[in-house]
């Protein structure tokens, strides 16, 4: 597929450990795809934190190991990655966050997924599993993705069983797993049988949910091995996709610097379904997925009130999924979520 | 030729063996994992000094590392064992970007010196209390600074996630960001930060302090005899919080320049174990300010190479640590063999 002289060597830099079943792995599985690509040689890096070391990791990556794309996988490296990009102009970097804006470096491309069309298949599957009519949503922080992640769970859970209700906790932490476990049992407690988690590695709360013997789904990248019974599916990134970035840098060809997207630009992706998922909720829940790609289905249509009673959406309104301005300015919670 | 000639040879000739007999030990290791020694071996040269780009990665990583050394090595000169460098360091960072923010428009040079003096003081303050009290209260210092370094993290973490958060950083809980006219860039000779030439300076600013001083001395005196240092009539409590603000200073200073030079905020990345890392430099030193500025290129370059370590033999980022715990144990074991080889023994004076 890459055509040029010689294979081509694309660098990874991860900010935690690479099998970290959540964040990072989610990078280790784009890392493994594009190796498998014909003419491209992947080197990889894990644990670099974000300090200046991450500039000499790169570095040695361009120099040491001829390196001709980076794909910075933490949001932390977004200063060195500017910095670097102006210092090698001929080396192409990705950064995860999309916050190239004009005057950034032109070989410089921010890429993210609409993970919330993902959590919306998730909240399908959790909306006709659940038993109790009661799910629970673990966020890190108070962040646009987090509240749109919820959103898209809590719609897709309602849009199937309009009486449900879902059970928020906010950690505040990327990674706390005691935490984590805590507000698991707590929501387990509520009487939440379908829990996911939105944490940097969601590993914990969907263990601790198999051993309580509910349902749990995943984020980030495949969980499915940790509860073989509880695991209903999860909503992934498709990191993979900048394979696309690198074609067309090494080609000449143009590229975006800016590229966001949900199933249609096979930017996110779903976990395969858990043994417990019955054959005519998997229907279900594919043919919404069709439906995002058909763009037939829109995640925020009204009539929608935030789960304060305020009137977000009336009647006939509706957001394109694309619709990024709005998407950034989420700071609600839908009508269902509660806390 | 007296005694002083002996004693450096016989601390090069030991550290350089059991350097030697570290990197066998590691050969073993690797060999097992499947992989050629030599082949290891040569990568771990290639990632930390081969080339321009490998020194300046070894020099970044041992920047920090020598002033979090000095935290750990001064106070121990006067017989304590401090281990609260990654808390100075934090402490550090959080007051340079406290005194940072109020000098905009400043000129360059009179706002780096205010911005560096108040993270030393900060890590000095910080450390010469864990000094007071364990002399006006008989707190053990070890466990006191260690239980201070989680203080300062969750001192830091409060303030960077309410009072001095920059909101506008919605993905990473960072503080607000120091004048961007008054961040430290490279030094000219090389591409790395100037908190090595601060590092560097320290160390031999306080070599001197420590060995070419009567205060140095009798810090000696306490370090070796804290009775001795009495019967002496040394001003015992002035020097061991004199020592700990002087180690504390240096922590505070790495921290005020991974702000300065690196970040421009503070934010979780100032907490990622430089502080415990110079417990290792200081040790392997064996609490030599002077040593601590090669003993940290050591280590620095250790793990500048572990990144193509990784890359090119797909080792887990551990493997660097294991080599340094490696080092560290073989350097501690080595310590008994002090005195145990006639060569290093200035003659004895023949009684007439």
């Amino acid at each position: 597929m890459v055509s040029a002289a010689g294979p081509v060597t694309v660098g990874f830099i991860y900010v935690g450990p690479r099998q970290d079943f959540g964040w990072n792995q989610s990078h280790w599985d784009a890392a493994q795809k594009i190796a498998a690509i014909d003419g491209i040689k992947v080197v990889e890096q894990e644990n670099v934190p974000e300090t200046a070391e991450v500039e000499k990791v790169i570095q040695s990556m361009i120099e040491l190991d001829g390196a001709k794309v980076i794909f910075g996988t933490s949001f932390g490296y977004w200063g060195s990655i500017k910095k670097m990009a102006e210092a090698y102009p001929d080396v192409l970097f990705t950064h995860i966050g999309a916050i190239w804006k004009d005057g950034d470096p032109k070989n410089v491309i921010g890429y993210r997924g609409y993970t919330e069309e993902a959590h919306y298949l998730c909240g399908i599957a959790a909306g006709r599993m659940s038993k109790t009519g009661k799910i629970g949503f673990i966020g890190s922080k108070p962040l646009y993705f987090i509240y749109n992640n919820c959103n898209g769970y809590v719609l897709g859970a309602r849009s199937v069983n309009p009486d449900l209700t879902c059970n928020v906790v906010i950690t505040g932490e990327w990674n706390d797993p005691v935490r984590e476990a805590e507000a698991t049992n707590s929501l387990i407690d509520q009487g939440c049988d379908v829990i996911i988690a939105n944490v940097d590695s969601p590993k914990v709360s969907v263990e601790t949910c198999e051993k309580r013997g509910v349902y749990s789904c995943g984020y980030h990248s495949n969980l499915g091995s940790l509860a073989p019974n509880g695991f209903l599916t999860g909503a992934e990134w498709n990191w993979a996709s900048g394979a696309e970035f690198v074609e067309a840098f090494v080609n000449g060809k143009p590229y975006p610097n800016l590229k966001r997207g949900g199933f249609k630009e096979d930017m996110v992706g779903l976990s395969p379904f858990g043994a417990a998922v019955p054959q005519e909720v998997r229907d279900e829940v594919m043919a919404a997925k069709q439906a995002l790609i058909d763009d037939t289905l829109q995640i925020y249509s009204g009539p929608l009130n935030d789960n304060q009673g305020n009137v977000i959406l009336k009647e006939g309104e509706v957001i394109s999924n694309s619709d990024t301005p709005f998407k950034l300015g989420v700071k609600f919670f839908v009508e269902g979520a509660v806390g | 030729m007296g005694s002083a000639f002996h004693k450096s040879a016989e601390a090069v000739a030991i550290n350089a063996a059991a350097f030697a007999i570290t990197l066998g030990l590691f050969g073993v290791y690797v060999a097992a994992l499947g992989h050629n020694p030599f082949d290891v071996y040569y990568i771990l040269y290639l990632g930390s000094f081969a080339k321009q780009i490998s020194i300046e990665s070894t020099l970044t990583n041992a920047a920090p590392l020598m002033l979090t050394a000095l935290c750990t090595a001064i106070p121990a000169r006067a017989g304590l064992l401090v281990i609260g460098g990654e808390g100075a360091l934090v402490v550090g960072g959080v007051a340079t970007v406290l005194v940072g923010v109020l000098l905009g428009g400043w000129p360059f040079w009179a706002g780096v010196l205010v911005m560096g003096l108040a993270g030393a003081v900060a890590g000095g303050l910080w450390i010469a209390a864990a000094g007071a009290m364990r002399q006006f209260r008989g707190v053990n210092e070890t466990i006191s600074t260690l239980l201070l370094n989680y203080i300062a993290i969750a001192i830091m973490y409060h303030l960077i996630s309410g009072p001095i958060r920059d909101y506008d950083r919605v993905l990473k809980t960072s503080s607000w960001s120091i004048p961007e006219e008054l961040r430290v860039g490279v030094m000219s000779i090389v591409d790395v930060h100037w908190g090595l030439g601060a590092g560097i300076v320290a160390c031999l600013v306080l070599y001197v302090l420590m060995r070419r001083t009567t205060f140095g001395f009798g810090v000696d005196v306490l370090g070796g005899n804290q009775r001795a240092a009495q019967m002496a009539g040394l001003p015992i409590n002035r020097m061991v919080l004199i020592c700990c603000f002087f180690g504390g200073a240096a922590a505070g200073l790495a921290g005020a320049f991974e702000v300065m030079a690196v970040h421009g905020f503070a934010s979780e990345s100032l907490v990622v174990g430089f502080g415990y890392a110079g417990i290792l430099v200081a040790f392997l030193a064996r609490q030599n300010p002077a040593a601590i500025i090669f003993v940290a290129i050591l280590l620095g370059g250790i793990s500048a190479s572990g990144g193509l370590l990784q890359r090119r033999f797909d080792l887990p980022d551990a493997t660097t640590q294991v080599l340094q715990g490696l080092l560290f144990v073989v350097v501690l074991a080595s310590n008994a063999a002090y005195g145990r080889f006639k060569i290093f023994q200035p003659k004895e004076v023949q009684p007439s």
